[in-house]
This record gives C-alpha cells, sequence and structure tokens, in this order.
C-alpha cells in the first residue's frame, strides 16, 4: 500500500455510536405502505362504481372514509391513546364499509355503520390488530339488521339509474342477480355473464365489476401485500361446489360462473377474507380458512333464507382464525413425518404400559 | 438437484460498495490485540507472558478444552497479557503483541505424509494445531466439527453463499483464491472419505461461481452449485437443506442429517495448514458502509483493531452513527472502536445516518403473518411475541422458542417495526432460566 495516502483520523472527536440490538436493517415496507397498497387495490373498483351509479357511490366512499377517521381520532383523543390515523387502516375501513352498501344508502346510516365498525369492533377491543371480526362486515352486518330495507335497496347500473348526489329517492330501483329466486329455485339471472363480469349489474358500491376486483388482487398479490392461499382456497371452494351441485337443472359451467361472479365473492375473496387481523397466519391455517369461507358461502346461498352468504361466511370464520392456526402450524423444522410416527408410538407404548402396571 | 428453503428474506446487498476492491495486506499494525477466547467453547490459557518475543504462527494460546489454539499474528514483543475489550461486549483476557515489523515467521507445522497422502486423522490433527475454527462467523473449532463427521457423512458442503448484506470477504477470497478454497475443499472430502464436495454460492455473485468452476476443474470432485439469492441461505441448517433437502433436527448437528458444512473461509485456512503448514494468523475483513471513506477488503493479523482498519479504510467520510461487527442481519453492534477483529469477524460495517434502519415508532402487531412467512426455521414469531409480551413462557416453549437462530428476517421484514428477535433473546434468556431451575 502506497504509505503517502492520507489517512483521516478515525477518531476525530468523541464517537456516538448508537448500540441496538440486530437485525440493524428493516425493509422499507410498513404498516403505511401495505395499507395504501390496498386503497390503490380498490381503486379500479370505485371507478366502475362511479361509472355505473354515478357521483353518489364516490361521495358515500368519501363520506364513509371521513366518517372513519373521525370516530377513529375522536375516540383516541377521548381515551387519551395515541394517533393512529397515520397508519390508513380507518380509511381503508371507511372504503369497504361503502364497497359493501348500496349506491341509494341514506348518508346517515353509512355514518351508523362507520360508528360501529370503529368504535365498538375495532377501537373497543383495543384497536388496530386486536379485533376478532372484519370491521367492515361487521358494520355491515350491524346496518343490515338495523335498516334492512335501505340497505338491499339497489339502484339500476348506468347513467339513467344515476341516483342524486344529495338525495337518493329519485333512484330507479333493480334487483341485484343473487335474487333469492337464483339462489333457491335455479333460475339463472337476466344480466349476461359478461355484464357481471364488467359490472354492468346492480349492487353494492364496490362489489359489481368481478373484473375491477381481480385486477386488484391481482395487484395486491404482485405487492406481496396478500398472499393468493385465501382468495384461491376460496373462490376455488365456492367453484367446485357450484360445478358440482347445480340447482334448476343449469349448465354446470354457467351456474358456477354466476355462482363466481356474483354477490359480493370477489370482494369477499381479495379484500375481506384477506383481512389481516382477522384471518390465520399459518400456511395450512389459509387454505383452511379460505375452504371454509366457500363452504359457507355456498351454504348460505343454497339454504340460507337470504341469498347473499359471503360477509357472514367471512364473519363467522373470522371467529374461528385462531382455531385455523392452532391447526395449521407449520412442521418443526427438522422433525420428519417418520419422527413424529415414532414418537407418537413412544407415547402410546408409555402409556400402554402405565395402564398394565 | 437443489432443494426449496421455506422463507427468507431479500434485503438490498449494497455488496457494490466493496466487491470490485481486491484483497489487499493491510499495513502492518503497530500493535494487536488476540483474545484468548475467539471460539465456540473454553477460552485457551496464555502461554507467553510480557516481554516474552514472538514470531508469526507462534503458539501463544493453549486449549483448555473445546477450543482451538490461537497464535501470534505479528512478530514482536508481548506487551501485556490482561483483559481488553472485545468486539463481543465484554472484556477478555487478550495477549497483546507490539510488532517488530520483521515478520518473522515461526518454523512451519509439522506434516507427517504428503498433502495426499495424510490420513483423516492427520488432517484432524493438522486442522486442530492450526486453530482453524468457522471462518463464517460461528467460530466453531474446525477440528470437533471434522473428527465428528468422518465415517458418518456422506456430504461435505463448502459455504460460500455470504448471504448477509454488505460484506465481500467471501466473494473476494472466492474471486482471486478459487484454487486454496478448491485445494482446501479436497482435502476435507479426502478426510472424510467422499467422493465429491459441493460448494454452495449465491447467484449473485456470478463471477465468484465462474472463478470457482475454473479452479475445480474438469474432474467432476468439486461440485460448485449456484444458490438462489435469499437471506439466510448461507445459514448451515437452510445450506443444507437447499442442497441436500434434509432437514437438521431441533438441537441436533448437521452430522446427524450426514452433513459437514465449512465456510470457504475455512476451506482456504485448511489448505494454508495441509500445504504450507501455516496456523491461522490472518483473515480477509471487509470494512464498508456509507461512513467509510474508501470500502476495502483487507487482508488483516488477527488481533488488528477495528480503528486501525476504519483508518487504512480512508476513515471516516462522515461520523459513523453505528458500527457493526459482522453484516447488518446478525452482526453485533459496537459500543467502542478499539476492539480487534478475530478470527470470525468478516465485517466491520460502519453505518452512515443513511444506512440506518427506519426509526418508526413501534406499532401493534397487525397479524399481516410476513413474519410467518419469512422465517426459515417455520417459526410463528407473532406469537412467539404475543406470548413473551405475557411471559409466558411454557408458550414460548411450546411454540419452539429455542429453534430460533436470530436471523432477523422476521424483524426486517415486520411492517409494524417490532423488535422481534431482541424480545426473543430475552425470552429465550427468561425460558432457559427457567428450564434451568426446573431440573434442579
Amino acid at each position: 500500500m502506497d504509505e503517502k495516502v492520507k489517512t483521516a483520523p478515525a477518531k476525530a472527536g468523541p464517537l456516538m455510536l448508537s448500540v441496538a440490538s440486530s437485525p440493524h436493517a428493516t425493509s422499507p415496507v410498513g404498516t403505511a405502505k401495505l395499507m395504501r397498497d390496498v386503497l390503490i387495490a380498490l381503486l379500479p373498483a370505485l371507478l366502475v362504481a362511479a361509472y355505473f351509479f354515478g357521483p353518489r357511490a364516490v361521495a358515500l366512499t368519501a363520506l364513509s372514509a371521513a366518517g372513519c377517521m373521525c370516530f377513529e381520532w375522536g375516540y383516541r383523543k377521548l381515551m387519551k391513546q395515541s394517533n393512529t390515523l397515520g397508519d390508513l387502516s380507518a380509511i381503508v375501513t371507511g372504503v369497504l364499509i361503502a364497497f359493501v352498501c348500496p349506491v341509494t344508502l341514506p348518508y346517515w346510516i353509512i355514518l351508523i355503520g362507520d360508528f360501529f365498525a370503529i368504535v365498538v369492533v375495532k377501537q373497543l377491543f383495543g384497536g388496530l390488530g386486536k379485533n376478532f371480526l372484519n370491521p367492515a362486515l361487521a358494520g355491515r352486518a350491524f346496518m343490515m339488521l338495523c335498516y334492512p330495507v335501505p340497505m338491499t335497496t339497489w339502484a339500476v347500473p348506468g347513467p339513467a339509474g344515476w341516483a342524486g348526489v344529495l338525495s337518493a329517492v329519485d333512484a330507479s330501483t333493480g334487483a341485484t342477480p343473487l335474487s333469492a329466486d337464483f339462489m333457491h329455485n335455479g333460475l339463472l339471472p337476466a344480466a349476461s355473464l359478461q355484464d357481471m363480469f364488467v359490472g354492468n349489474i346492480g349492487g353494492c358500491i364496490g362489489e359489481i365489476s368481478a373484473l375491477a376486483l381481480i385486477a386488484g388482487g391481482i395487484y395486491l398479490i404482485w405487492r406481496g401485500v396478500i398472499r393468493a392461499r385465501v382468495p384461491a382456497a376460496y373462490l376455488a371452494t365456492v367453484a367446485a361446489l357450484a360445478f358440482l351441485f347445480p340447482l334448476g337443472g343449469n349448465d354446470r359451467l354457467a351456474w358456477m360462473l354466476y355462482q363466481l361472479l356474483g354477490g359480493g365473492l370477489m370482494l369477499g375473496a381479495f379484500f375481506m377474507a384477506t383481512d389481516y387481523v382477522t384471518s390465520p397466519c399459518t400456511r395450512n391455517g389459509e387454505l383452511l380458512y379460505g375452504i371454509g369461507c366457500g363452504l359457507l358461502t355456498v351454504f348460505i346461498r343454497y339454504f340460507g333464507g337470504y341469498p347473499e352468504g359471503v360477509s357472514y361466511a367471512i364473519l363467522l370464520m373470522n371467529l374461528c382464525a385462531w382455531l385455523f392456526d392452532k391447526v395449521g402450524m407449520p412442521a418443526r423444522f427438522g422433525v420428519t413425518k417418520e419422527m413424529k410416527q415414532a414418537e407418537r408410538a413412544k407415547a402410546r407404548e408409555a402409556a400402554v404400559g402405565k395402564g398394565g402396571k | 438437484m437443489l432443494h426449496k428453503f421455506y422463507g427468507g428474506v431479500h434485503p438490498d446487498d449494497h455488496k457494490g460498495a466493496s466487491n470490485g476492491r481486491p484483497i489487499t495486506p493491510i499495513k502492518p499494525p503497530a500493535q494487536v490485540v488476540i483474545p484468548m477466547a475467539m471460539h465456540v467453547g473454553a477460552p485457551c490459557k496464555p502461554v507467553v507472558a510480557k516481554g516474552d518475543a514472538v514470531k508469526v504462527g507462534q503458539l501463544i494460546g493453549e486449549t483448555t478444552g473445546l477450543g482451538a489454539p490461537i497464535h501470534a499474528s505479528v512478530s514482536g514483543t508481548v506487551a501485556a497479557v490482561e483483559p481488553r475489550p472485545n468486539n463481543s461486549g465484554r472484556p477478555t483476557m487478550s495477549v497483546v503483541i507490539d510488532n517488530d515489523f520483521q515478520d518473522t515467521p515461526a518454523p512451519p507445522m509439522a506434516r507427517p505424509n504428503p498433502p495426499d497422502k495424510l490420513t483423516p486423522q492427520q488432517v484432524v490433527d493438522i486442522v486442530r494445531d492450526a486453530g482453524i475454527t468457522g471462518m463464517g462467523g460461528a467460530s466453531f473449532p474446525a477440528h470437533v466439527k471434522l473428527s465428528g463427521a468422518i465415517g458418518k457423512a456422506d456430504t461435505c458442503i463448502i459455504n460460500g453463499a455470504e448471504c448477509e448484506p454488505w460484506i465481500t470477504a467471501d466473494h473476494r477470497l472466492m474471486l482471486e483464491q478459487g484454487p486454496r478454497i478448491v485445494g482446501g475443499a479436497r482435502v476435507l472430502m479426502r478426510a472424510m472419505g467422499l467422493k465429491q464436495v459441493v460448494i454452495g454460492v449465491e447467484e449473485n455473485k456470478p463471477d465468484a461461481i465462474a472463478r470457482l468452476k475454473e479452479a475445480a476443474g474438469p474432474k467432476g470432485d468439486v461440485v460448485v452449485e449456484p444458490l438462489r439469492t435469499r437471506y439466510p441461505q448461507g445459514a448451515e441448517k437452510q445450506l443444507i437443506q437447499r442442497i441436500t433437502g434434509r432437514e437438521v433436527p431441533p438441537g441436533k448437528l448437521p452430522a446427524d442429517v450426514k452433513c459437514l458444512v465449512f465456510n470457504v473461509g475455512t476451506a482456504a485456512a485448511v489448505y494454508d495448514a495441509v500445504y504450507e503448514g501455516r496456523p491461522v494468523t490472518h483473515r480477509v475483513v471487509t470494512v464498508t458502509g456509507s461512513a467509510v471513506k474508501r470500502p476495502s477488503n483487507f487482508l488483516a493479523p488477527v488481533g488488528t483493531l477495528f480503528d486501525y482498519l476504519i483508518e487504512q479504510a480512508g476513515g471516516f467520510a462522515e461520523p459513523p452513527v453505528r458500527v457493526i461487527s459482522g453484516g447488518p442481519m446478525m452482526g453485533v453492534a459496537q459500543a467502542q472502536l478499539d476492539v480487534p477483529a478475530v478470527k470470525a469477524t468478516n465485517c466491520v460495517l460502519c453505518f452512515s445516518k443513511a444506512d440506518m434502519p427506519a426509526v418508526d415508532p413501534e406499532q401493534t402487531c397487525i397479524r399481516c403473518a410476513r413474519c410467518v412467512n419469512v422465517c426459515p426455521m417455520h417459526l410463528t414469531p407473532l406469537y412467539l411475541n404475543m406470548y413473551t409480551n405475557k411471559e409466558d413462557w411454557a408458550q414460548c416453549e411450546k411454540l419452539r422458542l429455542l429453534d430460533c437462530m436470530e436471523c432477523g428476517s422476521c424483524n426486517y421484514i415486520c411492517p409494524a417495526r417490532i423488535p422481534l428477535v431482541q424480545n426473543f433473546r430475552r425470552a429465550k434468556g427468561a425460558l432457559r432460566a427457567q428450564m434451568a431451575a426446573a431440573k434442579k
């Protein structure tokens, strides 16, 4: 080495070194970034809703998001807790609540749903990460219970049916493809499969366009925000059951596609069932949970008194998330099936030995 | 055929900072501080006293149980035998040598047979006498590993994964000294009675892979296996899983699944010992990080102090905020810089403010399960953390807390910035204490 190279002294002054436990690196992705990606993924569905249902869809969604933020901020302020608006989870909940409501819903009702979701379901249990039910779906269930008629008054899609921004009474009302006739009597809806796919159908604000929701879901999977296991298991289960057991002597394939594209299934599979807080964390748990959601959805649709089953199916499965995690614990590293069997045989032998004495 | 390992993360590797810098013998330091405990096992007993003259390669520390002997890394006079600060945080009994800059070598180690005629036991003896320990960071005495596996293992793996970000010491070694690595690998292979040895290298080092293949030649006994770039690919258990598909059972050693893993640096050290009769006195250390003026790869005598290494790398370009011994994922942050580089020190990493990890405040767990998906040991960090917070050590044990190797993948990926590894270290301490109390 060239000795003439001037070297700066390592210790110029007193060094202030920070000491911490390893690792000394963190991924650039934080909670707020994950939530932001979810919002981005919901955007296509909102655009489709704006096209088919008019500006009121956007207004209702914005109000719901604002309402959730207000309730979250207000509750935590009142309880002298930290401000958590920055994690964006309240906005996600607000948007999702609007997405599972009809566009004609009075503004004040959605605020009640927001309040229930944020304060009762989320904050009373300790805030983000502690709630055991999906806040948006629990909010919807609450509104369905209290205001069943406004929650099932559907607007006809397309500019002709656009509801006024302020009052919704002038909207022409129609039906959703998921009528009791379709579900229980096997009569296929009037809407073509193409309309069902694009979203030219009646229904809740965010659920109509399978195309937009699948695009959003793929975005989330590509970004690594959600894993494909839950939606894949969920959709595959519904598809398999519908294909195997078509009602009313319908063509299996057509029946299956109507089942997949109708109602809140796509929204539920990609955005509700994948909610971090209320879904299992283990790989096998996720699969079981997805299958459970699919089974319940089809059961409720086929045999329930109510033509749509997605939200209740997911809420019920939310309650079982811990169970799925318990069952789905990953195999211990280094423990093979043979080792497990040998251990069990040993335990059995020991038990028999004890019994003999 | 390559197998998958489960989990892992892909942090920004920052290797470009130093991977183009050839290994440079460092300008000899005026003094070296050689700790008597730099391996897994019992500390060595110093066999020199203040005032003694020593030569390069002369024995200065004898084993007192599990361990590896320690040799002088420079020639000169012993200035002190006393506890000195160490990069593990605690003062350690050390031999301090004033360099006479003569590099007078001690006589080479005795060699009973030509290198390719050595019996397995002779190889073990040479490896032991040369003081070779795991050069990848684990610092386990290599002769113990080797003698425990002779006749038992059917696979010998040389670890050139170097999956920690920033570090390039092994990368440069593979580029510049492929024949030494391959030579050492063949010695180990023959000692184990095997016909083949596999060198695993992450795909982000294609030049190293090419150079090693060239060094291995057409004989087919040394196979170079490119590995998917994914931290912690270089962790022993994950490397074995990747190359053989075997999983090392909990609490067991690689030899229990008939595998043996040595770092490329260890293989090179074996070559030096067997072919040239030289014990471990020097090692390649990467000095890097944005706070350092000239990121470098040095060949430095064992016992060179961190501040001297940094000075030789041009000193600090900007104020260092954190200095780490090792890589960013598993390295140890240093409180002071007058600590020596030991046999296992592969990197001195100097973080400027820009390199520091995110300082967002810790938030609540949102159960996103990213930690579960990255854990290479199949654990559920979020549940472990939950029980750690509740101080429920029995549940922690049930969820296999002690399988955790503290690779930091969960901590790295956590979007809520929960210091998982730190929490688990605390939990392990408490759990071990509880288990020890229960045994009494």
